[in-house]
């Protein structure tokens, strides 16, 4: 199944769902009416979270820049050892 | 091992496609061999016709590592990086087939993870990936962060594309299964990694993680600009739409 129908069949149960509550009322129907403006909200308080988590934990390694460099000049005095021009970039 | 083995089928081909790599080209190799001493593995560069004379130096390697180890797989000009591995693999004997970067932002030390996870899970794809514990990035500025996690929680939340980082490059696949993904993939750039672990998943192919980390040296952050961003929404859309 594409990807865009699971998330159109989910899109409708959950509309299916609200439609039942604001039919029965078993919940004052002027809550009922707020819930898809809770739901938005909700998503985007997950997406920021998400994007806020992330970016503070967000995996940096700076000792590699530093271990690269090392590696650089081996494989540079290495090579030019066997010949390789690696003299100029 | 396998140094003095003349030609003959190998295990694993790793590609690395070229354009103006010159001495990291160089670098690379070097650094492949130092960490994979006794892996029967093949170098395929495939160069995009760089006029910095990159091809040049490939002979050079040659010399020192052996024309059966090293390959110069040409191409005239600049073509996309789909059919740089396609290019690549028509000339790959190895079972598994290693696609890496040649700027040195994929660190060959982590070549040997791959194989390893490979081997204890049987896994059909094996990925790189720099946001986990022992993986990460340096030399991105917030704002290229930023939009980084960003673009990975859209992906994640829409897509669930069973693999957490969708745009690294640096992956091990099954030669048969690269086969499969490369032919049933279009977009062209970072989309196009997206796309094929996507597809992967899609596919029910295994698909394995190891950590790794990626050293920015390009220190200018023209890299992801505006048109990249909108690519990738559409890119986006696009494999919703189709996968």
């Amino acid at each position: 199944m594409k990807h865009i129908f699971k998330i159109i069949a989910m899109l409708v149960a959950v509309s299916a769902i609200w439609i039942a509550l604001l039919e029965t009322a078993t919940v004052p129907r002027s809550y009922t009416w707020l819930l898809p403006i809770y739901l938005v909200v909700a998503l985007g308080c997950y997406g920021l979270f998400m994007v806020g988590f992330g970016l503070m934990f967000f995996p940096t390694c700076p000792q590699e820049a530093v271990l690269l460099q090392q590696d650089i000049l081996e494989a540079k005095e290495f090579l030019s050892k066997k010949g390789v021009d690696v003299g100029s970039e | 091992m396998a140094d003095d083995a003349g030609g003959g089928r190998r295990e694993y081909s790793i590609i690395v496609p070229t354009y103006n790599e010159r001495l990291n080209v160089a670098l690379i190799v070097y650094l492949i061999f130092k960490h994979l001493p006794d892996v029967n593995f093949e170098i395929i560069i495939v160069d995009d016709g760089s006029p910095d004379g990159t091809q040049d130096i490939v002979k050079q390697l040659q010399q020192v590592y052996g024309e059966n180890r090293v390959l110069l797989r040409a191409r005239l000009r600049k073509l996309g990086l789909g059919t740089a591995y396609l290019h690549g693999l028509k000339h790959a004997s190895g079972d598994f087939v290693v696609i890496m970067d040649a700027d040195l932002s994929h660190h060959p030390k982590y070549l040997p993870s791959f194989i390893r996870k490979q081997k204890e899970t049987g896994a059909d794809v094996v990925t790189g990936t720099r946001y986990v514990q022992n993986g990460g990035v340096h030399g991105w500025n917030l704002m290229r962060k930023l939009t980084s996690r960003g673009a990975n929680v859209l992906a994640q939340t829409l897509l669930q594309p069973g693999a957490s980082d969708l745009t690294g490059s640096f992956r091990l696949y099954k030669r048969n299964v690269l086969e499969d993904l490369i032919s049933s993939c279009v977009s062209k750039g970072y989309v196009f990694q997206m796309e094929m672990i996507v597809r992967a998943t899609r596919k029910g192919y295994h698909i394995e993680e190891v950590p790794i980390t990626f050293v920015d040296r390009v220190f200018g952050t023209s890299k992801l600009g505006g048109s990249e961003i909108v690519e990738y929404l559409k890119g986006l859309v696009y494999l919703l739409l189709t996968t």
